[in-house]
């Protein structure tokens, strides 16, 4: 009894261990979103706050906590408390799966990618009942946009990871980093062999997360703010943490899954840096999380129509394609899976 | 605790679940409420079957039904406005046929289970255990060796439903006039503008 | 022909990573931004801000009375009365008022005003923390003329060639 009592409690410790760092991430990805984004308009971003303006973040935290939660007439309560909830809980579970070393992973399980198929495309369900329950024209409107892109972006996000799956040959994330170990270090990854593929996957991230240029479903400029018009206050803050924390996630995914996870671009040979760790595993997150607030500072937003167009008619049949030739790399041998 | 104890108190939980939010399905009266609980229903079904070890079915039917179809459900639903009278105005008259009809079905199911439960054991063992892999694994392999023909058939109707669908509901109108997309954004400056170099030109004289 | 050509251009993304491009070189560029209470952007010293009114270097203030920035205020921002003054009898104001809310800060006073008396300084950092504080009297611009005339002086000093 104890021995189970004491698992428990270990797991708790070891979830507190990964949500914890995220919710601090997404504090300090907030800023530097807005200092990255104030450097390329030519603008300083946040520099008044803390050392640099390093505390904007949990000024804001502090600001949106301590505010009115309004709920607007006729809302559906229950469903607009629980649509934030439905928001952060898939984006928060689907870091079991995520190995951030070598064995480091709170949940080792075979279908892993399965796993952070299905958490993704749950969170869709918090932004369609916040759209639905807050009882208004504009977040109605963001919801609908934000359940046909989810869809629509998904397809061609499970197809690319199933070319993964056929090179890797298994659905577990720990499995397909070692995968791409190799002697030739970058050209091992499965970036190289499934170039369009890796492409297709991280626009369709960014398209999933609901981030600029396919944030339609916000929209600031044509509906106010889509699906969390009428949140305010902590209930707001929570769709605001579960939108970084997707984004973090899609990073650390891209990197596990094209970029060889914790594996390092340079042979072993070279010392230390040339030894796989954790800290390759965060390099190569950031720079995908920079990306993120890149696109967001360069590109306008698409049109809907556009964003359906570019999901159906380009990334799912290049992407049902490129699945056809991972199958022939991997059936003929042209290229070494596993180091 | 033994850890089949522990197993069965889940097993119950998760169909107590289901079986309660099945009932609020036919019983809600908002339509999203509805159309919610046959979500949570997905889902406990999704971990009776992660008790059973098929994680693969359990984590697809997540992926499709709950993520996919149950969004296209909401989707709809959220875009209507039923009138709730009228949707119980028959419920009084058509009660006595349904009833019959769920008889008939409840017959049907008892005799078909007791009917096996008569000719095979109740559960064989776990053919994926029994050879030594995963459950995708084992799955994967049996789809694609052993249950070829009706797997690639299967997906045959459903392509042919596919299409079926886009055939009969695709219908061009005239006088309509649609976007095309790809037309607007293969659109180059050269197309819509006409950039005209000319010297400089004195104004005539003596015009006015 | 070209329609393949511009597909497979598009499908090379060349455009997006022009524009990221962009936005990358634009990241290390310096910035424009002001850190306003430490730093001020250089100001013309024609610029036309709170209203000011002066006197002669012997303390006797110019305004004579004459109400020609009354008249020529398109805002009717400025209210003037006058009486003669109890101790020399010389025309004088009892009253000088310009609501500061109606005030467009055009310069016509200062343009109109044939003894140099009203002047619009170059000071724009200013508030109002209670109703009708916005109506500056008398005293509050006399006040604001003595303690900026060297500025202002300075500035008329500098404009005075091109009048």
């Amino acid at each position: 009894m104890a021995a189970e009592l004491w698992l428990v409690f270990w797991t708790l410790l070891k979830i507190l261990a990964i949500t914890i760092p995220v919710i601090l991430a997404v504090a300090m990805f907030v800023y530097w979103e807005r200092k990255v984004i104030g450097w390329m308009h030519v603008r300083m971003g946040p520099n008044k706050i803390g050392p640099l303006g390093l505390f904007q973040a949990f000024a804001d935290v502090v600001k949106l906590l301590l505010k009115e939660v309004v709920v607007p007439a006729n809302a559906n309560r229950f469903l607009f408390f629980l649509a934030p909830l439905l928001a952060l809980v898939p984006a928060l579970a689907a870091w079991a799966v995520v190995p951030f070393g070598q064995g480091l992973v709170l949940a080792n399980v075979n279908a892993g990618v399965l796993y952070l198929l299905a958490m993704s495309s749950l969170g869709v369900y918090g932004i369609i009942l916040a759209g639905w329950a807050s009882n208004s024209r504009y977040a109605l409107l963001g919801a609908m946009r934000s359940a046909a892109q989810v869809i629509s972006y998904e397809l061609a996000m499970g197809m690319a990871l199933i070319c993964v799956l056929v090179l890797a040959g298994s659905l577990n994330l720990t499995a397909i980093v070692d995968a791409q170990a190799g002697p030739k270090g970058l050209f091992d990854w499965f970036w190289l062999p499934l170039l369009p593929v890796f492409v297709i996957y991280w626009i369709s991230g960014v398209a999933e997360t609901n981030r600029a240029p396919f944030d339609v479903a916000e929209g600031e400029s044509e509906i106010v703010a889509g699906f969390h018009v009428e949140y305010s206050g902590s209930a707001f803050a929570i769709f605001f943490l579960a939108e970084y924390a997707n984004m973090i996630l899609i990073s650390f995914l891209a990197a596990v899954l094209f970029l060889g996870g914790w594996l390092s671009p340079f042979p072993v040979s070279w010392g230390w840096i040339g030894t796989p760790g954790f800290g390759w595993l965060l390099v190569k997150a950031f720079v995908f999380s920079f990306l993120f607030l890149w696109f967001r500072a360069t590109f306008p937003r698409y049109r809907y129509d556009q964003i359906m167009r570019l999901g159906w008619k380009v990334f799912i049949p290049i992407t049902i394609v490129w699945v056809l030739v991972a199958g022939c790399m991997k059936y003929f041998g042209w290229v070494t899976i596993g180091g | 605790m033994n850890p089949q104890l522990l197993e069965l108190i889940c097993f119950y939980a998760f169909a107590a679940v289901a079986v309660v939010s099945a009932l609020m399905v036919i019983t809600l009266r908002n339509s999203v409420h509805a159309v919610l609980s046959l979500v949570l229903t997905f889902f406990s079904v999704a971990s009776i079957w992660l008790l059973a070890q098929a994680e693969f079915l359990a984590l697809a039917l997540i992926v499709v039904y709950v993520g996919a179809v149950m969004v296209l459900f909401l989707f709809v639903v959220m875009m209507l406005d039923i009138n709730q009278e009228k949707v119980r105005e028959g419920f009084i008259r058509y009660l006595p046929v349904g009833i019959v009809v769920a008889a008939v079905m409840l017959l049907e199911m008892l005799a078909l289970i007791g009917l096996r439960a008569m000719h095979v054991a109740v559960m064989g063992p776990n053919p994926a255990t029994e050879a030594g892999m995963s459950n995708i694994a084992w799955l994967g392999q049996a789809l694609y060796t052993r249950y070829l023909l009706p797997f690639e058939v299967a997906a045959l109707i459903l392509t042919v439903g596919l299409v079926a669908a886009v055939v009969l509901t695709l219908r061009h109108k005239a006088i309509a006039r649609h976007q095309n997309p790809s037309e607007q954004v293969r659109v180059r400056d050269r197309d819509r503008v006409r950039i005209v170099k000319m010297d400089a030109e004195r104004p005539q004289e003596d015009q006015a | 022909m070209s329609r393949i050509t511009s597909y497979f251009k598009s499908l090379l993304l060349i455009e997006m990573f022009k524009g990221m491009g962009l936005t990358i070189r634009y990241m290390f560029q310096p910035k424009y931004t002001m850190r306003f209470p430490m730093e001020h952007i250089p100001k013309s010293n024609r610029f036309r801000g709170l209203h000011a009114l002066r006197r002669y270097p012997n303390g006797e203030e110019r305004c004579i009375a004459c109400k020609l920035c009354e008249a020529v205020c398109p805002a009717l921002a400025i209210t003037i009365d006058s009486a003669p003054r109890a101790s020399d009898g010389q025309r004088r104001t009892t009253r000088y008022d310009i609501d500061l809310f109606k005030c467009i800060y055009c310069g016509f006073c200062e343009e109109s005003c044939p003894v140099d008396s009203i002047v619009e300084t170059s000071i724009h950092e200013y508030h109002f923390e209670q109703r009708g504080e916005n109506v500056v009297t008398k005293q509050q611009l006399l006040a604001i003329g003595d303690r900026f005339e060297q500025d202002i002086a300075a500035e008329r000093a500098q404009d005075a060639a091109y009048r």
